[in-house]
């Protein structure tokens, strides 16, 4: 009977001791699930390739994308801003300083604090398969660098004019599908790339992301071959469309995401369904190599940070919540009117109505 | 007729010289540049064979073996393990052990009271080569390696000899120390019980299972050298903690850049004084003096002010201080990196490290991990990134404190953690030692010649695995698109990637780890620099309708007259020899 106690009390020593080490076990357990998606940081390549005053609504597709880039954790650092024309500063701009986004001017999505890598006549085909490849000369600066390795996810997000098979840059060359599969397929030979994002918003959209054959390529488009896509408002002010309809309901769907927010690409492809947007939006999954359900928008619009052995949490926002401005609702103003008019009469009494008509 | 003979001859000749002299001008005018590239070369180091070969020695000292034991010595004896990682990757573990006796002077070493002077007096007799291992196996009874390994409190050791003896607590935790692994190649083992009538090999083989255990820690493991490998292979089969260790490591480059910040939210009330500079020197640029033979390294300091973190800690009232929980810590760096700045000038990986003194009203400020305790450094570190400490300062002045108040932050203690951080992101790889292993702490110097071999094999196999997966898709690539220029240069740069690549495996086989580091670090830097190499963009995609819309316009208008001169000339000879039977029948 001792011996059997003696017995019971060791092993409870024994397991009171090995507990603390089954714990840490359980927490390397964790951490080895979160790593599976595979990504240590993100970066973004934001490319506006129109220029000319009438294609403001592509330099606003390009920066609100870039804002909701930014709000959700990228740094400018990892960001590869390149916009063809200044829309903010253009002599025809009403408001200087600013690029809309939605008519009324609700938002502003210039902000105060936006870094533009490649400006204006910068923005080539070149220089834009440079920055994919890497093949830049060693005299560019950091921040016009892609420096991204083997665990980084790339969102690329590119708008304009385009047709089956090219997307035209600056009116003056195009960028052909062909050419973006290639640029593809040497990052991913130099492992530049752990999974990318493609995004494009152009007239007949699905064509650039067909020719595509690296893996861990995820491809959405605002429109299929033989389809355009439409601008979304025009804005009787500033004189020109603010937005393309694709963009705009994408930029809708990412303001509501924040950085801990469990969206994941399922949703995505819901954007701007035909009934919205006119045109087909169209994704490409295929050499994907996860589920798309599995994989957060914040893996490829936010930033991540890990920590040694513990949890992934997804990025904070730096900046207060945004503030609209308070429009009354239009029906409003006409509703108070008829309430004026009905108690005056109600007091009054009816027969003075011919007095007024 | 002579005239019809004239224009006869005139179309042949002309259509002799369209083919004879113009396809081949038009064709060389047309054709792009390419110097040669010894593409077989390349395609032979497609499929990589590498063999890594460890020199072993194997010490015995006085009490180990009996006389005619050692008879046979000094013996030699070689090991080879191969590994198929995948189709075209190839392992091969060559281990050479020598085994001898230990000289007089060694015995005398071997003399001295504690393992930490043992080690040092040997270091001082000979030095031994990067990439070998020296194992001394010294008698069971010896005193010289600590006998008892802690693992629990102090006060178990009374009880351990006698739960020992009821053998119901797990051994592991009483482990006697069985070996003894010094600061540069050297460890002490505890020889294995040996029984004085067995012969030499049956000894032997009853040491290996040690000896294999020493230096699988002390040098590669396979599961290392595999995860340096992953440049080139699918890493399907990689454990989950392998990848966690190689996400967390950083990439070899060529050159790294080290950051230290000072954070100081609460210029009117603290006044921070950190001696940065002296701490760097002695503190961090030994350890980096160590590391460059693996790459460069810069360092340089700054200071924030008003500089904040992005969560608001929250007051915890059982400790009466502020707490960062763990799952708020990711939403601390961001804000802050795009205040940090970078050296525009070099495209570098940065490593950064944050020192954050916490303002006058969150003091102190603790960072809690998930299971709600305090971490001891206070500290934390994220992968490829780099780490922050909080350094409390409230205890160091009064409320009646002139404010700002001036606080001379101790580097020893900053320095200790950004130390232990920054091996754990170049990828000082937490060696896991089996039980019954103690290994000496590298002190003053960084870090200890064995962690440093282990990395330069890890950092050798990953340059030459990139190198080679560099240099051959850069062929593939320039063989498929015809376009592209190959320049001189670049051609040069192919051809000397390849010979280095080449040295590097070749000095690996022989077991040279420095020579193979410094051949694969410079076939790593020419590769890289070929692919990268501003001239090779392929702009020019010509789908093959437009390439036919660009031609004809040009030959057709002039391969027309000839191609129906030529039918003509044709038709009627054939009409002239169809007369000329008609006339001679």
């Amino acid at each position: 009977m001792d011996y059997y106690n003696l017995l019971t009390t060791c092993a409870f020593i024994h397991l009171l001791v090995s507990i603390p080490y089954a714990y840490s076990n359980y927490v390397e357990n964790k951490a080895g699930q979160f790593f599976s998606s595979g990504h240590t940081n993100n970066w973004a390549v934001l490319v506006c390739t129109s220029r000319f005053w009438f294609n403001y609504r592509h330099v606003a597709n390009t920066l609100s994308v870039y804002r909701s880039v930014k709000r959700l954790g990228i740094p400018d650092s990892h960001i590869v801003l390149m916009l063809a024309d200044d829309m903010a500063c253009n002599y025809r701009n009403p408001k200087p300083a600013t690029v809309f986004s939605h008519k009324n001017m609700e938002l502003n999505v210039y902000g105060d604090d936006v870094e533009v890598d490649y400006r204006g006549y910068e923005v080539t085909v070149e220089n834009f398969l440079r920055v994919l490849t890497g093949r830049l000369p060693p005299s560019t600066p950091r921040s016009k660098r892609l420096l991204s390795d083997d665990r980084s996810n790339i969102l690329i997000y590119l708008t304009g004019h385009g047709g089956n098979g090219f997307l035209k840059f600056q009116d003056s060359e195009e960028i052909s599908n062909m050419e973006l599969a290639d640029a593809f397929e040497q990052m991913w030979q130099k492992r530049r790339y752990n999974e990318l994002l493609f995004i494009i918003d152009t007239c007949q959209g699905a064509s650039m992301y067909e020719r595509f054959y690296s893996p861990n390529l995820m491809a959405l488009a605002s429109s299929q071959v033989g389809e355009d896509s439409l601008s979304h408002q025009p804005d009787l002010a500033i004189g020109v469309h603010l937005m393309d309809k694709y963009t705009f309901y994408l930029l809708e769907f990412l303001e509501e995401v924040h950085p801990a927010s469990q969206a994941n690409m399922n949703d995505l492809f819901k954007v701007c369904p035909q009934s919205q947007c006119v045109s087909t939006p169209g994704h490409r999954t295929d050499l994907f190599q996860r589920n798309p359900g599995s994989v957060l928008i914040t893996d490829f619009f936010g930033s991540v940070l890990l920590h040694d052995m513990k949890q992934l949490v997804a990025d904070v926002s730096s900046q207060k919540p945004k503030q609209k401005d308070w429009h009354p609702p239009d029906g409003f103003i006409l509703g108070l009117w008829t309430l004026i008019l009905l108690v005056f009469f109600q007091t009054y009494g009816i027969k003075h109505l011919k007095h007024i008509f | 007729m002579p005239e019809k003979q004239r224009g006869r001859y005139a179309a042949l000749a002309i259509a002799a010289v369209v083919i004879v002299v113009g396809i081949p001008l038009w064709w060389k005018t047309t054709e792009t540049y390419r110097a040669w590239l010894p593409f077989s070369e390349i395609s032979e180091l497609d499929s990589l064979q590498l063999q890594l070969s460890v020199d072993i020695e194997v010490v015995f000292s006085r009490g180990t073996l009996t006389p005619e034991q050692q008879k046979k010595f000094p013996l030699s004896h070689v090991n080879e393990k191969e590994h198929q990682v995948d189709a075209k990757t190839g392992l091969r573990y060559k281990y050479e052990t020598r085994y001898r006796t230990a000289t007089i002077m060694e015995e005398d070493a071997l003399n001295q009271p504690t393992a930490a002077e043992a080690d040092l007096s040997l270091h001082m007799l000979s030095e031994s080569s990067c990439g070998s291992v020296v194992v001394y196996v010294i008698p069971e009874s010896s005193t010289l390696l600590p006998e008892v390994r802690f693992r629990a409190f102090v006060y178990f050791y009374i009880l351990k000899s006698l739960l020992k003896l009821i053998m119901l607590i797990p051994a592991v935790y009483f482990q006697d120390v069985k070996v003894y692994v010094g600061q540069r190649r050297t460890a002490l083992l505890r020889s294995p019980p040996f029984k004085t009538s067995w012969n030499l090999k049956e000894v032997l083989s009853n040491l290996d299972v040690e000896v294999e255990q020493v230096v699988s820690t002390m040098s590669f493991g396979h599961q290392d050298i595999v995860a340096a490998l992953s440049n080139r292979v699918r890493m399907t089969k990689v454990t989950k903690e392998s990848m966690a260790d190689s996400m967390r490591a950083i990439k070899s480059s060529p050159g790294y850049e080290i950051t230290f910040s000072l954070l100081n939210p609460d210029p009117k009330s603290h006044s921070l004084h950190w001696d940065i500079e002296g701490a760097v020197q002695s503190y961090i640029q030994p350890l980096l003096n160590k590391l460059a033979p693996i790459a460069n390294f810069s360092v340089d300091s700054q200071i924030l002010y008003y500089a904040v973190l992005g969560v608001n800690p929250r007051f915890d009232n059982s400790v009466s201080a502020y707490t960062l929980s763990a799952d708020s810590l990711s939403h601390v760096i961001n804000p802050v990196e795009a205040r940090l700045g970078s050296n525009a000038a070099s495209s570098n990986p940065v490593l950064n490290f944050l020192l954050y003194v916490p303002d006058a009203h969150h003091s102190p400020l603790f960072i809690r991990d998930h299971s709600k305790r305090e971490v001891p450094s206070n500290a934390f570190h994220s992968p490829r990134w780099g780490g922050i400490m909080v350094y409390n300062v409230n205890e160091m002045y009064g409320p009646e404190a002139e404010r700002p108040v001036d606080i001379n932050i101790n580097m020893a203690k900053v320095m200790g953690v950004f130390l232990a951080q920054l091996r754990l992101m170049l990828g000082v790889q937490h060696t896991h030692p089996p039980t019954g292993f103690v290994l000496q702490s590298p002190g003053s110097a960084g870090l200890a010649d064995w962690e440093l071999d282990r990395l330069l094999w890890s950092r050798s196999v990953e340059n030459i695995a990139t190198a080679s997966t560099t240099i051959t898709s850069l062929a593939q690539l320039l063989d498929q698109i015809g376009n592209i220029v190959i320049n001189d240069n670049i051609a040069q740069q192919v051809s000397s990637a390849v010979t280095s690549l080449q040295s590097a495996v070749a000095e690996l086989e022989a077991g040279n780890l420095a020579f193979a580091l410094q051949y694969s670090r410079e076939a790593i830097l020419a590769s890289e620099r070929a692919f990268f190499d501003p001239s090779l963009l392929h702009l020019l995609y010509f789908p093959d309708d437009q390439k036919f819309a660009i031609y004809i316009p040009l030959f057709l208008p002039m391969c027309v007259p000839i191609v129906l001169s030529l039918l003509k000339i044709v038709s009627e000879a054939k009409k002239r020899r169809a007369d000329k039977q008609a006339k001679s029948d």
